[in-house]
């Protein structure tokens, strides 16, 4: 039996989306090594009810007030208790930030392996696909260790649908200590989506000549009507027009989303690392032979103070039915 | 204060990528090697915090091959007081792997603080770090872009999906560094003339094996052609057919 134990995220007592992708790939590795999941959630005790049904064979919530933010020593402490109680082939979570900073304690406390990031999972073997070099090559490893913690890509896998979970609540291992604390979380006012997260980014960079003019941007990413995050490129990051959370690029977020419009941005190589693997690409920039045209499915030639403002026009057109 | 940094060479980020003719490796021919960017935030932010502390030690360690000698240079450059290469043939493929290396040379040393970057940006695991801090005991956070240290306590930001969230630690602590932290600085003449006479010692290291093994490294596949649709505002409504009726994204 190959049992992956599937992390699930929650955020304010509520289940975050790509719980349901990590089932999923934890799914496709008992598919091809054969075996079940069974899923574990750290989280305040009022999550439980929104944890049946899930597409696992069981479901542990370790509940406590204290676990509604993200207190990485006790996290990790909760995973490495539940993998010591039982018998499993691999852990598997999101390389969200949360995943991203519990994964390398889990696997450190476990002493085994950790494949971070990965795309695609084998369909006959214990095989992992994971981009490096922020997407410029693809590095596929076989695990041979017993056991491994792996982390995904937000956004690469399918979110799974409903199953038949039950949840057992459990409180907090013995002995749990907290090295660091995580004290709150800011949330700004003006709450816009994460790049990292957004099925639609609008990205801007030096063509849009100095930061005020962002505002076309905002207003293009604003007719999509909340489903669009607005990004930036290294350029216009380090010039300190946008924060450095909207980068994207090789030293940003490497991202995927449905649809990805590069308005003024001539396509440096680190910045194509960065989103290259989005499903469409449009790109709007007045220099015809730029590299972002190299990997745009349609481009628009000319100047984007004249072609953003009709764009958005005809956005809000459409989304206004 | 006595704070350690750990680096990592990696091909710049504006190199291109080629693949060697074994398909495990990148062929390093003509491809610009720098400090990882990242590191680059950790040096800083170690250089200032002693410099605020007006006493200390910033001793820069790098897991890697000879090469990496030059990078440690760059450190040193920067200000840093000393630097150690712990050699190996070639950089391990498990992150499990070099936290071991990492974390046994510095156990025991006495450092108040270790910095790193959040992530490396050739094999993107961003992991080594909270690893070390693991097999040390040492609190730790990652990814931060705000870092006040006063009086042994630390207090840390770091971005998450739409928001910060803020980390209390006492000293000493792990921390790896993010995009925002500081503005590292630029290494004068006088620095890079002094960066030659700085101790830089090499200890030979053996890396335990990887519990994975490389299968392939390949160059993702090419995207298919696009087109131009127009030019100037004539080119949104072909645009929009396009997104609708081809992509069907909108």
């Amino acid at each position: 039996m190959n049992t992956v134990l599937a992390i699930l995220e929650q955020r304010s007592g509520s289940l975050k989306k790509v719980s349901h992708e990590v089932l999923d790939a934890a799914k496709k590795i008992t598919m091809a090594l054969g075996g079940s999941v069974e899923a574990l959630v750290m989280g305040p005790a009022s999550l439980e009810a929104s944890l049946d049904g899930l597409a696992a064979d069981k479901c542990t919530l370790v509940a406590d007030e204290e676990l509604k933010l993200y207190q990485p020593d006790l996290y990790a402490a909760a995973v490495e208790a539940m993998v010591g109680a039982g018998n499993y082939r691999a852990v598997v979570l999101s390389a969200t930030a949360m995943g991203k900073d519990l994964a390398p304690r889990v696997a450190a406390r476990l002493k085994c392996p950790l494949v971070s990031d990965v795309i695609e999972v084998g369909e006959s073997d214990f095989t992992l696909t994971r981009p490096v070099f922020a997407g410029k090559a693809i590095s596929t490893v076989k695990v041979t260790a017993e056991f491994a913690v792996i982390s995904i890509r937000p956004g690469a896998f399918e979110a799974t649908g409903e199953g038949n979970s039950t949840v057992v609540t459990v409180g907090l291992p013995e002995g749990s200590e907290k090295r660091v604390t995580t004290v709150e979380v800011k949330e700004p006012e003006n709450k816009s989506l994460d790049v990292s997260e957004a099925g639609i980014i609008v990205s801007g960079g030096r063509g849009l000549k100095e930061a005020e003019n962002f505002k076309l941007i905002d207003d293009l990413a604003a007719a999509f009507g909340g489903e669009a995050a607005v990004g930036a490129s290294r350029a216009v990051v380090d010039a300190g027009w946008r924060p450095h959370s909207e980068q994207v690029g090789q030293t940003g977020k490497v991202v995927s989303p449905n649809l990805y419009i590069a308005v003024g941005i001539s396509g440096a190589i680190q910045h194509l690392a960065g989103m290259r693997t989005s499903k469409v690409i449009v790109a709007i920039n007045r220099d015809r032979d730029a590299p972002i045209f190299g990997v745009a499915d349609y481009g628009i030639v000319g100047d984007l103070f004249e072609i953003l403002p009709a764009l958005t026009d005809e956005i809000r057109r459409i989304k206004a039915g | 204060m006595k704070i350690a940094v750990f680096i990592k060479r990696v091909p710049d980020s504006e190199a291109r990528i080629k693949i060697d003719a074994d398909g495990r490796a990148i062929d390093p021919a003509g491809v610009k090697f720098i400090m990882n960017p990242y590191d680059e935030y950790a040096v800083e932010e170690a250089l200032a915090l002693k410099e605020k502390a007006g006493t200390g030690e910033v001793v820069v360690f790098s897991l890697g091959t000879d090469s990496a000698q030059g990078t440690i240079r760059s450190a040193l450059a920067m200000g840093a007081d000393r630097g150690v290469l712990l050699k190996t043939d070639g950089a391990p493929t498990d992150p499990f792997a070099a936290a071991q290396v990492l974390a046994a040379e510095v156990e025991g040393d006495g450092f108040d603080l270790i910095l790193t970057g959040k992530v490396a940006i050739d094999d993107y695991h961003h992991a080594t770090g909270i690893m070390v801090a693991e097999l040390l005991g040492f609190p730790a956070t990652s990814a931060v872009s705000s870092l006040t240290i006063e009086g042994g306590k630390g207090l840390a930001e770091r971005e998450i999906e739409g928001g910060v969230e803020v980390v209390e630690f006492s000293l000493p602590a792990l921390i790896t560094c993010d995009k925002g932290l500081n503005e590292p600085r630029y290494p004068a003449l006088k620095g890079i003339m002094m960066a030659k006479k700085k101790p830089l010692e090499v200890k030979e290291v053996s890396v335990a094996a990887a519990g994975v093994v490389s299968m392939g490294l390949v160059t993702p596949p090419a995207r298919p052609e696009g087109r131009i649709v127009g030019e100037g505002v004539d080119g949104v409504a072909p645009l929009i057919v396009a997104l609708q009726q081809e992509a069907k994204v909108l």
